[in-house]
């Protein structure tokens, strides 16, 4: 027996996995620089989230069209994958259509597979046709040129390849057309090899077989570098997303203690401070690893959709915010953060920090914090949470609030309104 | 106009059912006072026992806290928690949405724990016990679309006390294309009130108040202060300040009744 193919297949498929393991390891790291949150309480609303949100979709059929688009190519996803196994179990052990002992059933799965294999196809057309043809706005912003454009472009057409492959495989294995059941799309491409050898089918359907797989685990290693990481990371991502009500900011627990000391009569001003505690910690954000780890995880499962923006009021406005692309940076940002830290061991300091060398203060001013972009997205990605802790670092540790806002909060700070006017006359609509 | 302050009713022994959070807007600004007062005046109508703090209230450090003012809010929350837990408060109703979701969501950590209420769904309470009556009076017939303002819809899931007021005073209620959970911010919140907008095409304002002209309303209600000030900017700014009204919750319904 020859067993050159199945030792290459093996070969192939640790180098495809073992490639894959080590980038996730690193996108692991990367989302452990961010700073601890405490995510672990309400684990049955938590999976009931995941459930609905991740698994069930539920947010991504708020735009119809493209949300049960989305459930095709989703479902495909998830389901075809069986058809993959099988794939792995003939590569290794030289079977071919290991599952077909299944007889009736194995008929109606990749029946099964054919059609959903089609709607995908059909339906990643659509999406390529959404951006493309229609360029449907929220598509071409700004920050969709280049890379991010290119990056969305390469997934359809890889999903257009894979599925044509499956189709194509199917379509030219002439034991299971013979069969002809479990192939109600595939027969109608088989035509088309009616005229040609045996020998030029098989080499067709094998050419076909390989492809798949190899296809397969490029993508799989392509996730790393491309936005399209969310068909993993929607799970975690909705599973530690924030559960309160969504206008509660967080209290920063680093200023209740200083305030609390403010407000305490019996403190002593002239303590000696105790050695032993810890330096005062920094407020709000500057870099990514002054952002949770949640809003790290945040970046990498942002599939750069842009409901987000399409539903910012500012955006809308023409105003440079794009929540989407504060998700974006963030991303950027931290991966070469990540990147130093391969290439030295450890951070190095490098000149740079998210605030200004990527999100400027223009962009952070211009949010109303009204949670549009964060209701819209279908992942639960919250990118009201990174401006604000943005805005922190600008006002708490810099003072480079606009000068409106400064004079607002002197107001607030003098007679308890953010008007001139005296806390004295609060009452006086009373009488007038 | 009888406004009782908690200085007042603690001196002679009475605690209030609850503590009417005037806020800022509703204390100094010259359209949100009449709201204000449109509510005490339902309030006395329905013989509620209410206290408001007077000029022992202070902001409640919403503004700088979108700002970014960590600080500031904490200090405005803590001498605000002072007060409130001296008088024993143990219900709030507010009409103003940021001092609701940040009397709500952002006191009890810092030790402010109360029933915290926007006023509409007060009054939507103060209904089904039947306190109060709302009749169509002069509303009835009239378009009203209702602009959600954020920190009451997203921020706190409040979209049905609203409408169901309205729908009370036998108005056609109209919806805007973006309402409820996909509702446009009307461009102040996040302390957008207090500066001017970044460069942009449009304001948001006009954005919101077209996007309500379309509706082709009689009347825009609004439960905010300050949506009220950007749509009237908006109205203004479309020239239709003859034709449509900007008219708060509390406002209508006192106004139904020619309180």
């Amino acid at each position: 027996m020859n067993y050159i193919d199945n030792i290459a297949f093996a070969i192939l498929l640790i180098i495809g996995i073992g490639f894959f393991v080590k980038n996730s390891k690193k996108i692991v790291r990367n989302i452990k620089l961010g700073k601890n949150i405490d995510r672990s309480d309400l684990p049955k609303e938590r999976f009931q989230n995941m459930l609905k949100i991740a698994f069930g979709q539920s947010k991504m059929v708020k735009r119809p069209i493209a949300g049960i688009l989305h459930i095709i190519v989703y479902a495909g996803f998830i389901i075809i994958n069986i058809e993959v196994l099988e794939i792995i179990i003939d590569g290794l052990f030289g079977t071919h259509r290991v599952f077909s002992v299944l007889g009736g059933f194995y008929s109606f799965l990749i029946g099964s597979f054919e059609i959903l294999a089609f709607l995908v196809l059909a339906s990643v057309i659509i999406f390529w046709m959404r951006r493309m043809v229609l360029q449907i706005p929220r598509f071409w912003n700004k920050e969709m040129k280049g890379w991010p454009k290119n990056d969305a472009l390469n997934i359809l057409y890889f999903e257009m390849v894979l599925m044509s492959l499956f189709l194509l495989m199917n379509a030219t294995d002439n034991h299971f057309q013979n069969l002809n059941v479990g192939n109600p799309i595939s027969q109608y491409i088989a035509i088309l090899f009616q005229e040609s050898s045996f020998i030029t089918v098989n080499i067709i359907e094998r050419t076909a077989w390989w492809l798949h797989i190899i296809g397969i685990l490029i993508f799989l290693n392509y996730l790393y570098y491309s936005k399209h990481l969310h068909i993993l990371l929607a799970f975690p991502n909705t599973y530690f997303a924030n559960l309160k009500p969504q206008g509660q900011f967080t209290n920063l627990e680093a200023v209740t203690n200083e305030v609390k000391l403010m407000m305490d009569p019996s403190a002593d001003p002239y303590a000696v401070p105790d050695e032993n505690a810890a330096p005062p910690e920094k407020f709000g954000a500057s870099d990514v690893a002054d952002l949770n780890w949640v809003q790290l995880m945040n970046a990498y499962t942002c599939t750069e959709c842009g409901r987000c923006t399409a539903a910012c009021p500012a955006n809308i406005t023409g105003k440079e915010l794009s929540p989407r692309a504060i998700m974006m940076k963030t991303r950027d940002r931290l991966e070469e953060v990540g990147k130093n830290i391969d290439k030295n061991g450890k951070f190095i300091d490098d000149g740079k920090q998210l605030l200004n060398d990527y999100i400027t203060p223009e962009e952070i001013w211009a949010c109303t914090s009204c949670n549009a972009c964060v209701e819209e997205c279908p992942v639960n990605i919250d990118p009201l949470s990174i401006i604000i802790d943005l805005r922190r670092y600008l006002v708490m540790e810099q003072s480079a609030a606009p000068q409106e806002l400064n004079s607002m909060m002197t107001n607030i700070e003098n007679n308890g309104a953010p008007w001139q006017y005296n806390q004295m006359d609060r009452l006086n609509w009373k009488d007038e | 106009m009888n406004v009782p302050t908690m200085a007042e009713m603690t001196a002679q022994g009475i605690q209030p059912d609850v503590l009417f959070w005037v806020g800022c807007a509703g204390s100094f600004d010259d359209r949100a006072k009449k709201i204000t007062k449109a509510f005490v005046k339902i309030l006395n109508k329905a013989n509620v026992q209410f206290a408001v703090l007077g000029t022992e209230e202070s902001c409640t450090g919403d503004p700088a806290k979108r700002a970014g003012n960590e600080f500031l809010f904490q200090m405005q929350a803590m001498t605000n928690i002072e007060v409130l837990n001296a008088y024993e408060v143990k219900k709030i109703v507010t009409a103003c949405p940021h001092c609701f979701n940040t009397l709500k969501n952002e006191y009890p950590e810092l030790g402010g724990k109360y029933e915290v209420l926007h006023h509409t769904e007060f009054l939507k309470s103060l209904l089904d016990e039947g306190k109060i009556t709302i009749e169509g009076g002069k509303f009835k017939g009239k378009r009203i679309t209702f602009h959600d303002p954020c920190y009451l819809g997203r921020a706190n899931d409040v979209y049905e006390a609203p409408r169901l007021l309205i729908e009370k005073l036998q108005a056609e209620i109209v919806e805007m294309k973006r309402c409820k959970t996909n509702g446009l911010c009307c461009g102040a919140g996040g302390a957008q009130m207090f500066k001017d907008a970044e460069k942009g095409n449009k304001e948001i304002n006009v954005e919101r108040t077209e996007e309500a002209l379309e509706t082709k309303p009689n009347i825009i209600a609004t439960g905010c202060p300050f949506c009220n000030t950007m749509i009237t900017d908006g109205i203004k700014a479309k020239d239709q300040e003859h034709s449509v009204e900007v008219m708060d919750i509390a406002e209508l319904i006192a106004n139904a009744e020619d309180l």
